[in-house]
C-alpha cells in the first residue's frame, strides 16, 4: 500500500510539471490552430538561460523566473508577429513545417552554442517525510512553481481583458474582429505566452531534469499527449490531461518498467484521439 | 498541358542521369545518387496521401523503419535479401492499410499529432522488444562481401528501381479513378463522400500505397549500410524532411516529389561539406525561405511550369 502512495505521489508531482509545460502549447493550438513545433527548444531555452545564470553568476532559478518569463515572451510575440502571422490561416502542413524549420534553427544554435552535454541545477534542499512517502524538497518546490503558474495563467485568461480577448478570438475569430480585436496582435501576445510558460516550464524542469537539446523532441511529445488528453486550449484541460499523463506514467513504469512509461502515455493518446477527439474535459466544436 | 510529353522526357533524362553516375563519377558521387533515389521514392510515396489527398501525414519514418526492421529480421533468419525485401513491403503495406483504418477517420491538425504518434511509438516498441529487434543495440545484417564500386553500383540501381516503381505508381493514379477520388477528398471530403466515392476506401488506398515503397526502400537500406538501430531507423527528422522535399519540388505534382528530393538532398551535401556545425540551421533557414517565397514548389516556376501535368484542383 505504501508503495502506491508514493507512486501516487510522484505521479501528481510529475503531473504538474507536465501541466506546466503543455499549457502553453495547447494555448497556441487552441488560439491560433498552428501545432508549435518550437515548444521543445522554447522549454531548454529557459532551462538554459536558467542553468547559466545559476551557474555563472550565482542567481537563484526562483529569482530568474521572472526575467526568463519576460524574454520568452518577448521573443515568442516577435516570431508571431514577424515570422507565423504571416501564414497562420494557411493549412497545418505549412505551419507546422515552418514551425519545425524555426525549431532546427534555434536547436542548431543551442546545441552550437551550449554543446548538448546534459547540465543540471542541484539545489540540495533534502527531502520530507510524510508517513512513508518520501518527497524530494527541491522537487515539490518545482511542481509549487509549476502549479502556481499554471494558475497564474488561469487567472489572467479569466480576469484580465487580454485574457478575455484571447478567449474571444478562440472562439469564434470573425466575431472578435467585429468587436474591435486586433486578431494579429492576440495571436501575437498568445504566441509570446505560449513561449513564456514554455520558459517557465523550462526554469522548473532545470532543478528537477537534466537540460540538454537532446530532450526537446521528449518533451514536445509529452506537450502532444497533454494536450490531446485534456483537450485543447484551456487550462483546465492541461491541468488534467498533465496530471492523468503523470499517473499514467508513474503507475505504468512501476508494472511494466520505466522504459515503457513512455509508450504507455503515446497509447493513451492514440486510443484519446480515437474515442474523444475533444479530450476528457473538452467541449465538442472547439477544437 | 494535356500532352505529357515534357513529363516524360524530364522523367526519363532524371532518371538516365542518376543511372549513369557510375560511368563518370566517383563513388561519393554515386553514393549521392543513390541518395537522392532513394529520398525521391519516399517523397514520391508522400505524395499519394500528403499531396494527392492533402492530409498532413508525418508517419514516412515509421514505414522506412518498419521496413528496415521486417527485412533485416527476415534476412537474418536465412530468407535471400530480395525476398526479405518483398515480405517487408508486403508487411508494411498490410499494417498501414489496418493503420489507416483507424487514424484516417482522424482529420487535419488530429491526423499530423497521430500520424507523428506512430512513429514514436514504432520506434519505442521496436527499441524494447529487444528478443526480436536486439533493442536499444540494434541489428547486423550478413554482409556483402562485393567490392565498394559494385556494391553501390548495386544499390543505385536498386534505389532507382524502387523510385521509377513510385512513379510508375503515381502516374497510374494520377490517370485514374483513383486520382481523381482522392483530388476530390483533397479539395471537401465531405462532397466528395456526398457524391458517392467511398472515401474511407480511397483514403487507406493511398495511405498503403505511401508506405509500401517507403517499406522496400527502408529494407534495401538496412541491406546497403549493414547495420540498423530503433533511433536511426525512426527518426521525425526524416518524416519533416521528406514532406519538405515533397512541398519543395510541388506537392500534388507527378515529379514535384521527386524533383525536390534531388534539390533538397544536394543542398544538404553541399551545407554537410561546408557548414559542418550549422547544416541543421541552414536547412531551417531553406524551410522558411521555402514556405514564405515559394509556396508551390519549383514546378510553379514558370520554366518549369510545363512539367507540371497534374495538378490538384483548388489549393486550400
Amino acid at each position: 500500500m505504501a508503495i502506491y502512495l508514493q507512486i501516487l505521489s510522484n505521479g501528481l508531482m510529475l503531473g504538474a510539471l507536465y501541466a506546466c509545460l503543455a499549457v502553453g502549447f495547447s494555448l497556441v493550438w487552441g488560439v491560433l490552430n498552428v501545432i508549435n513545433m518550437l515548444h521543445g527548444s522554447f522549454i531548454i531555452l529557459g532551462g538554459y538561460l536558467t542553468f547559466f545564470a545559476w551557474h555563472l553568476y550565482g542567481i537563484h532559478p526562483v529569482a530568474m523566473l521572472p526575467v526568463v518569463a519576460a524574454l520568452m515572451f518577448a521573443l515568442g510575440f516577435a516570431l508571431q508577429k514577424l515570422v507565423i502571422n504571416r501564414v497562420v490561416s494557411a493549412p497545418v502542413l505549412t505551419t507546422l513545417t515552418l514551425t519545425f524549420g524555426l525549431d532546427m534553427i534555434l536547436y542548431n544554435a543551442m546545441t552550437y552554442w551550449f554543446t548538448a552535454t546534459p547540465r543540471r541545477i542541484t539545489l540540495d534542499l533534502g527531502a520530507v517525510q510524510l508517513g512513508s512517502i518520501v518527497l524530494p524538497v527541491d522537487r515539490l518546490v518545482g511542481t509549487g512553481l509549476a502549479l502556481a503558474m499554471t494558475l497564474l495563467l488561469y487567472a489572467v485568461m479569466r480576469g484580465s481583458s487580454i485574457g478575455r480577448a484571447i478567449v474571444a478570438v478562440r472562439m469564434d475569430r470573425s466575431a472578435a474582429e467585429l468587436m474591435g480585436i486586433r486578431t494579429d496582435r492576440i495571436y501575437a501576445i498568445t504566441f509570446g505566452i505560449g513561449a513564456l510558460m514554455a520558459g517557465v516550464a523550462g526554469v522548473v524542469f532545470a532543478t528537477v531534469f537534466p537540460i540538454t537539446t537532446n530532450v526537446t523532441g521528449i518533451w514536445l511529445g509529452k506537450a502532444f499527449v497533454v494536450c490531446v488528453v485534456g483537450g485543447l486550449g484551456s487550462v483546465p484541460g492541461a491541468l488534467v490531461g498533465g496530471l492523468v499523463l503523470g499517473l499514467v506514467e508513474s503507475f505504468a513504469g512501476h508494472w511494466f518498467g520505466p522504459q515503457q512509461a513512455i509508450t504507455a502515455g503515446f497509447v493513451l493518446m492514440l486510443v484519446l484521439l480515437l474515442t474523444r477527439p475533444t479530450g476528457l474535459v473538452g467541449v465538442r466544436g472547439y477544437e | 498541358m494535356k500532352s505529357g510529353f515534357p513529363l516524360y522526357a524530364a522523367l526519363v533524362a532524371g532518371l538516365l542521369v542518376l543511372a549513369t553516375t557510375p560511368l563518370y563519377a566517383d563513388n561519393y558521387v554515386v553514393r549521392t545518387a543513390a541518395i537522392v533515389a532513394m529520398y525521391g521514392a519516399l517523397a514520391t510515396s508522400w505524395n499519394f496521401i500528403g499531396g494527392f489527398t492533402g492530409y498532413p501525414s508525418f508517419s514516412t519514418a515509421a514505414f522506412f523503419g518498419l521496413g528496415a526492421y521486417v527485412g533485416a529480421i527476415c534476412q537474418r533468419h536465412g530468407i535471400p535479401m530480395g525476398l526479405a525485401w518483398a515480405i517487408a513491403t508486403v508487411v508494411v503495406a498490410a499494417f498501414a492499410a489496418l493503420l489507416g483504418g483507424i487514424i484516417l477517420r482522424l482529420r487535419g491538425h488530429y491526423f499530423a499529432i497521430g500520424s507523428i504518434a506512430v512513429v514514436e511509438l514504432c520506434r519505442l516498441v521496436v527499441s524494447s522488444w529487444s528478443t526480436l529487434t536486439g533493442g536499444g543495440d540494434g541489428l547486423n545484417l550478413p554482409l556483402m562481401s562485393w567490392p565498394p564500386e559494385e556494391l553501390m553500383r548495386f544499390f543505385l540501381f536498386v534505389m532507382l528501381a524502387i523510385l521509377l516503381a513510385s512513379l510508375i505508381a503515381t502516374i497510374l493514379v494520377d490517370r485514374s479513378r483513383l486520382g481523381f477520388g482522392l483530388r476530390c477528398i483533397h479539395q471537401n471530403e465531405d462532397a466528395a463522400a456526398m457524391v458517392g466515392i467511398n472515401t474511407t476506401v480511397y483514403k487507406i488506398a493511398a495511405y498503403t500505397l505511401s508506405a509500401m515503397f517507403c517499406a522496400t526502400a527502408g529494407a534495401a537500406y538496412a541491406s546497403w549500410t549493414g547495420y540498423i538501430d530503433p533511433t536511426d531507423s525512426f527518426q521525425i527528422v526524416m518524416t519533416v524532411k521528406v514532406v519538405v522535399m515533397a512541398l519543395l519540388g510541388g506537392a500534388g505534382t507527378i515529379l514535384g516529389p521527386a524533383l525536390g528530393a534531388a534539390a533538397f538532398v544536394l543542398l544538404e551535401e553541399l551545407f554537410w561539406a561546408n557548414f559542418l556545425d550549422w547544416n541543421r540551421a541552414i536547412l531551417g533557414v531553406v524551410i522558411v525561405l521555402l514556405i514564405f517565397f515559394l509556396p508551390g514548389g519549383l514546378l510553379s516556376l514558370r520554366a518549369l511550369r510545363r512539367l507540371r501535368a497534374a495538378k490538384i484542383g483548388g489549393r486550400e
